[in-house]
């Protein structure tokens, strides 16, 4: 080699001086660059008009939802009518022989007592009393021509009262009292998700596991653990059935669209591939129609499909059966032209006619591969499912969402959660274990 | 197989027990593919029996909404530039959210994946902790996390965006944690043999090896996120999903709009997925040259 300029000792540390520099100004370039692009989205997300926005009250009531749940008393101040009931609902409302200990009927008073020594009193003509240790008796009267009055001046309220003439609502940590001119409300907050196991209509309500399986019988026509099954599983605030039900629809619509598309990809796949298909129009029509099917994307695919099938877990089961099929035919194609083609002269050398060797010479080759590029897919979708299912009305998707749009059921929404981070994580686990075990099965 | 090319293999014993374990092998794949069949046909039924519209009546309507939707944007073509004009700001929030959720999610990836790996991780006592973690954060469907969001801080991009970035964090986690079992730890020992803190060894030891990896996953997740963000629109996060639900409910009348959209969209992807690919075939090339 003859000493070109660039090879003097000179020249050369004038190049590494020049890339050095190069790359100094990269890494400074570099996080300017993010952090430029990161004030532009400051401003066009309006991130200091979120502080505005932001309703923390919201937060503050969907954590204590997501894990207490309130009882409320409640009279009608027309006809003086008390019902107890948990979160207020139909469903929840005890019947008088089992209401609480902490309410006490006694003369036409109703005492409630609330946590931390806190009490409300429902006295005779739409009174109550809400007595707070530290602060004292506030005393209201609901009327008809006088709306809520109090017994106190509007200065001498503390912050926790909010009062108006037609509305007052004290809120402490033990509870609080609502009361407009129609009706007087008293809460108590509980720990854990009301009704969850029973109903109180069910004879099983408040028992323990122990005394349903080993006390005595506490219903004359059912066995005690078939009749707390039935009892659990009908439960009409929870519906435990239609809940698992829906969770079921998730999971079959991803283990049908994924494994629907594989079955569907993989004839495809060989048209794709080079060495399978020489024809080159014919190859290329396959990859751009699979490009079309993953470029229109699941959102697309699931609205056009809701309207031909409507809503249901069979749109979302086509919806991702039609983008993975997209997917999958390129995974598929890029494996099958990877195969060796030894093992197919081989097979061929025997005679075999064309489907006998993609059977024995190709398939055996890239199965592992395949399958385990499937069962990836299918956790994944697992996930999807739920998004799809919001979309076009079907599984557990639909289920949260409904559950979210009331705002106020949010101990269901957890609920959901729950199962579907234990469904999804539970799919991460069976799919990592049927793959490794399906490489294994490849190498020994 | 060994066993089988011995020469004895005309050995009564030999040939049965082969017979034999191949007799059992067909079993075995014969009744997973029944199953399988069984599982997917039942499947099948029980999915058409629970939707709303039948399969068979469905499939023959299949074509009608995009033909509709087809008429109605060809009919009024002359607005088509127009139209998809109009949706070019949405589209751009759209790729905001995926981009940004893309970069925190990376950062935070990084960061989780560090803790994670053994070897590299400052606390390996809390290693299954962190691991769970990234666990729970990729097992969150989007959408959930965005709704709820959306309840305390109203609509618009940032729920979106907080949500793709979580998700993000988890699953790019998990495979940085992957790429970083295959780094080299000479250079992270020649570091500490110098006195380098935790983060000059990650920075100056760990990150150069594993850059090229970290972008082209990073790249591959900008395309899925994308895509997220489009349906987190649909629900109501802002961006060009937001506008799709709405020239949807709309219904006919506004075909020409929807059809603007899925223009948009599609393009987008389509754009989007060759781009990375062709940095990303880039990326793994130049580590090939590199070794």
């Amino acid at each position: 080699m003859t000493a070109t300029a660039t090879d003097t000792p000179g020249a050369r540390q004038a190049e590494a001086v020049r890339r050095i520099a190069t790359k100094r100004r990269a890494a400074f370039a570099v996080p300017v660059a993010i952090l430029v692009y990161l004030v532009y989205v400051f401003f066009a997300f309006d991130i200091p008009g979120l502080a505005e926005r932001a309703r923390l009250d919201n937060a503050a009531t969907l954590v204590a939802d997501s894990y207490s749940h309130k009882v409320h008393v409640t009279r009608d101040n027309r006809s003086g009518e008390i019902t107890v009931a948990k979160e207020g609902e139909r469903k929840g409302t005890f019947p008088v022989e089992m209401e609480p200990p902490w309410v006490v009927r006694d003369a036409g008073d109703v005492r409630i007592a609330l946590e931390d020594g806190h009490a409300v009193i429902f006295g005779p003509d739409n009174t109550a009393v809400y007595i707070h240790p530290g602060f004292g008796r506030i005393e209201a009267q609901a009327s008809r021509a006088g709306g809520v009055q109090l017994n106190l001046a509007e200065e001498a309220l503390p912050e926790w009262v909010s009062y108006s003439s037609s509305r007052l609502d004290i809120r402490t940590d033990a509870g609080r009292l609502t009361m407009t001119r129609n009706r007087t409300e008293a809460y108590r907050y509980f720990f854990g998700w009301e009704l969850f196991w029973f109903t109180l209509d069910s004879p099983y309500y408040g028992r323990t596991p122990f005394e349903i399986v080993f006390g005595p019988q506490l219903d004359p026509e059912r066995a005690n653990v078939a009749g707390a099954w039935q009892d659990f599983w009908g439960n009409n605030v929870w519906r435990h059935a239609d809940v698992a039900w829906a969770m079921l629809e998730t999971i079959l619509m991803a283990f049908l669209g994924t494994f629907g598309a594989a079955i569907v990809a993989l004839p495809l796949a060989f048209v794709a591939a080079k060495n399978f298909t020489p024809l080159m129009t014919l190859r290329f029509g396959a990859r751009r129609a699979f490009d079309f099917l993953r470029g229109v994307d699941a959102l697309i695919w699931t609205i056009v499909l809701s309207r031909a099938f409507g809503p249901g877990p069979l749109t979302g089961a086509l919806a991702i059966l039609f983008t993975e099929v997209g997917s999958f035919g390129k995974i598929f194609s890029e494996a099958l032209e990877n195969v060796d083609d030894k093992q197919i002269e081989g097979v061929a050398s025997t005679g075999a006619r064309p489907v006998q060797r993609y059977r024995f010479g190709v398939l055996p080759q890239v199965m592992p591969v395949l399958l385990s590029q499937v069962l990836y897919f299918f956790e994944s979708n697992t996930r999807s499912a739920t998004v799809i299912g919001a979309i076009t009305g079907g599984g557990i998707g639909l289920l949260i969402t409904q559950a979210i749009i009331t705002q106020k059921d949010w101990e269901e929404v957890t609920y959901y959660i729950i199962l579907i981070v234990l469904t999804v994580m539970a799919m991460d686990w069976l799919s990592g274990i049927l793959r490794r075990r399906l490489i294994k099965g490849d190498t020994g | 197989m060994a066993d089988f090319a011995a020469p004895a293999a005309n050995s009564p014993d030999t040939r049965g027990a082969y017979l034999a374990l191949t007799r059992r092998r067909r079993l075995y794949s014969g009744l997973t593919i029944l199953i399988f069949v069984v599982l997917m046909a039942s499947g099948f039924y029980v999915a058409d029996a629970r939707n709303a519209g039948g399969f068979w009546d469905g499939w023959r309507s299949m074509l009608d909404f995009p033909a509709d939707v087809v008429t109605e944007a060809w009919a009024k073509r002359a607005e088509m530039p127009g139209l998809l004009w109009r949706y070019v700001p949405a589209l751009i929030e759209t790729l905001n959210i995926a981009a940004v959720a893309t970069l925190l999610g990376f950062f935070g990836g990084m960061a989780l994946s560090l803790v994670s790996t053994r070897g590299l991780a400052p606390w390996p006592r809390v290693i299954p902790v962190f691991r769970r973690f990234m666990d729970i954060l990729r097992a969150f469907p989007e959408i959930v996390v965005a709704l709820v969001l959306i309840f305390v801080l109203g609509s618009g991009p940032v729920p979106a965006m907080i949500a793709i970035a979580l998700h993000t964090a988890g699953a790019l986690g998990k495979l940085y944690s992957e790429v970083n079992e295959n780094a080299d730890l000479k250079p992270v020992e020649g570091l500490q043999s110098v006195g380098a803190t935790w983060g000059q060894r990650m920075a100056y030891g760990v990150i150069p090896q594993v850059a090229p990896n970290y972008l082209s996953y990073g790249l591959l997740r900008f395309e899925i996120n994308i895509r997220a963000s489009a349906i987190l629109g649909f629900v109501g996060a802002g961006g060009i999903g937001y506008e799709l639900r709405n020239s949807m409910t709309f219904g006919m009348g506004k075909f020409d709009e929807a059809a603007a959209i899925f223009i948009l969209l599609f393009l987008t992807i389509v754009a989007v997925d060759q781009i990375s690919s062709h940095f990303r075939n880039r990326l793994t090339q130049g580590r090939e040259v590199l070794q």
